[in-house]
């Protein structure tokens, strides 16, 4: 039934490297996406990964440019899903899905090895506890050795410092007409202070005016372009995103609502 | 000077002016015949809301004149509008907020009767500077009627009040109207936050202009001016209703923001031995209302941009306007007028522009809402 095998192989772990340099790059505008140098299929087919950056299995006679049935491409999937839980065999994998009852459970999230609490974002006291003694580190109750669980509380702190810098310079271009190009000297601050009544939550959902179904951004831009009187901003913009930063920030923990009015 | 500052919907109001005056003159079965017949005819030219408020507007100037002749004893009944939070740039750096200021003194010049006076209820300017405050009074000197002028924190922390007092005088008076006594306050006092960070007049009003700025500090009439209120009232037999009109709310709301007066307190506690007091107050730019004692504070509607509502500390009698629709400038902004009853206490009319006016009847408050609860809105603030 399986017309193409599957070979199983390990890759070496690319990502977390790749993710520090990205990190250390201060400049957003110049910031890259990290490359993910995949390793050279062995039996000429194609390498296929998992998020994790290191389980792949090779795809043996797919060649570039050929697609698999969607029963081909599930098997490979599952083979995939195999091999990782085998490196993982006490990790529970939730479908998110299909099972309601434990989402958006912090404890549901707490149960899941890869960020037991002891690695989650760091408290300051954890944070404390974690540079005065290495003991901090995992316990033998907490699974070890995946991506995640070899991320320290310092990785966290560098993390939160990078968001939280991405979110301010959101919140400096909101409140800066020149910075948003604004002809008529309104920033978006004057209508909304703290970024009140943005409702990212809502998005995406169907806009009259814009005869379509918009994203965030799309409503972003309709304002720089409208009561703010600038140039609409490139989705890739650096301050679009950085707008979208902030305004996603100042609504932490409202449930996620698309479509509402 | 007057056709540099006219707008679309008076060239409208002008076209069919000669019409609606005659209205006024019908009774009551007549008039709502010609009111069907107007709005057949409005049909007719493809003229679709949001022009339609301009025959709400008629109703109501029709409805406030029978009203008017209704009072019999106490004081006489009067009425008084209201324009407040122009917050103009100058014209040749942002048109859209001369526009509304525009459109509000048109509106206001084009009620019939007119208003004995028109409260200018604080930030003419954006930024303080002495050009906008100029240009503000030029646009103000069209009204019909005698304004009276309060100041807001956008007009004073440029030059710490310099211009704003050399063209319309002290920021604290008071006058006695038809057996009311008028206080005018200014209430937006801060506490001196740019002498130790040395900051230059723009930056400090740059910083005032933020609403979410938290440099500044909070509002408040401070000692001076509430020695000046005390010696002001202690003239007022407590049997006089009072009408305050203030920047800043004299209550606390939110204080992140600003709407917000920090002595609010020992201000109310100054005007608790009078049974009927109102406060007016500007700076929230939006439909805004509250109960607290003797006093009943009505905030004003903005010409510039609405305001939301703040994440907390709404007032529990405060029924919200409908969120306003961002593709429409006017929504969510317009004047008022304050219809003053024989015992000397307004009803609101919130004239919104693009919308159905609301009028907040002074018994909706003092029942603490037991009657008179406005409409409830259908897409209130989240
Ligand atoms: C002159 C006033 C004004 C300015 C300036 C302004 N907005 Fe708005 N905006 C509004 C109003 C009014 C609404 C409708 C609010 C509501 O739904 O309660 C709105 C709606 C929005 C919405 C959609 C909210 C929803 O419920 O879907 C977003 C997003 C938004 N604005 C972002 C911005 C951004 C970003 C800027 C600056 C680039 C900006 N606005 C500048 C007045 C303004």
């Amino acid at each position: 039934m399986i017309s193409k095998a599957a070979f199983l192989l390990t890759v070496p772990s690319l990502l977390a490297a790749a993710a520090f340099a990205a990190l250390a790059i201060p400049s957003r505008a110049q910031q890259q996406q990290p490359t993910h140098n995949l390793p050279t299929a062995a039996h000429g087919g194609t390498i296929v990964m998992l998020c994790d950056g290191k389980t792949g299995i090779e795809v043996k006679d797919l060649k570039p440019g050929q697609t698999m049935s969607r029963a081909e491409a599930q098997s490979v999937a599952d083979a995939l899903m195999a091999k990782w839980q085998h490196a993982h065999p006490n990790e529970h994998w939730q479908m998110a899905q299909a099972s309601p009852a434990a989402e958006a459970s912090p404890a549901a999230s707490a149960s899941r090895g890869a960020i037991a609490p002891s690695h989650a974002a760091p408290s300051s006291s954890q944070t404390q506890s974690a540079a005065n003694a290495p003991a901090a580190a995992p316990s033998l109750t907490v699974q070890q050795g995946d991506t995640y669980a070899s991320f320290q509380p310092r990785d966290y702190k560098v993390w939160k410092a990078e968001t939280d810098k991405f979110v301010a310079d959101g919140k400096r271009i909101f409140h800066d007409d020149k910075a948003l190009g604004s002809t008529i000297g309104v920033s978006c601050d004057m209508c909304h202070p703290d970024a009140a009544n943005t409702h990212p939550e809502t998005y995406p959902k169907y806009q009259v005016q814009l005869q379509k179904v918009a994203l965030l951004r799309d409503m972003i831009d309709w304002c720089v372009e409208n009561p703010v009187k600038g140039k609409a901003l490139d989705p890739n913009d650096p301050k679009l995103r950085a707008l979208e930063a902030y305004i996603y920030a100042q609504r932490k923990g409202v449930p996620l609502d698309y479509g509402k009015h | 000077m007057a056709v540099r500052h006219k707008s679309v919907e008076t060239k409208y109001m002008e076209e069919r002016g000669a019409a609606l005056r005659g209205l006024r003159q019908l009774d009551r079965r007549t008039f709502m015949k010609v009111l069907a017949a107007t709005a057949g005819a409005v049909m007719a030219k493809g003229l679709v809301p949001p022009h339609t408020f301009q025959l709400v507007n008629v109703a109501n100037a029709a409805v406030d004149k029978s009203w008017s002749t209704a009072g019999a004893s106490g004081t006489p009944p009067f009425m008084f509008a209201y324009l407040s939070d122009t917050h103009m740039y100058v014209r040749a750096k942002n048109q859209r907020f001369v526009k509304g200021a525009v459109k509000a003194v048109e509106d206001v010049n084009a009620l019939d009767p007119q208003p004995d006076f028109v409260l200018f209820g604080g930030d003419l300017a954006q930024l303080g500077r002495p050009e906008e405050l100029e240009q503000g009074q030029e646009i103000l000197a069209m009204l019909k009627a005698p304004v009276k002028m309060m100041v807001g924190e956008h007009d004073w922390f440029y030059d710490l009040g310099d211009k704003w007092q050399q063209l319309f005088g002290p920021p604290n008076y008071s006058f006695d109207w038809k057996g009311v006594h008028v206080i005018v306050l200014m209430s937006v006092h801060e506490k001196d936050f740019w002498t130790a960070r040395k900051l230059t007049p723009a930056e400090r009003i740059q910083i005032v202009a933020g609403l979410d700025n938290p440099i500044q500090s909070r509002f408040e009439v401070g000692d001076e001016e509430r020695d000046w209120l005390k010696n002001d009232l202690a003239k007022v037999p407590t049997t006089t209703p009072l009408l305050i009109f203030s920047h800043s709310p004299l209550y606390k709301y939110y204080r992140n923001w600003n709407f917000w007066t920090e002595d609010a307190e020992q201000v109310q506690a100054l005007l608790r031995s009078y049974p009927n007091v109102t406060v007016i107050h500007g700076h929230t730019h939006q439909v805004l209302f509250n109960q607290i004692g003797n006093i009943s504070f009505y905030g004003m509607l903005s010409t510039a941009w609405p305001w939301p509502y703040a994440p907390q500390g709404l007032p529990p009698l405060t029924v919200q306007m409908n969120r306003a629709d961002p593709y429409d400038q006017l929504d969510g902004l317009g004047y008022g007028q304050l219809n003053v009853n024989k015992e000397g206490l307004p009803d609101m009319l919130y004239n919104l522009w693009d919308r159905n006016p609301v009028t907040i009847h002074s018994e909706y408050l003092r029942s603490h809402g037991k009657i008179y609860r406005p409409p409830a809105p259908q897409f209130a603030s989240y």
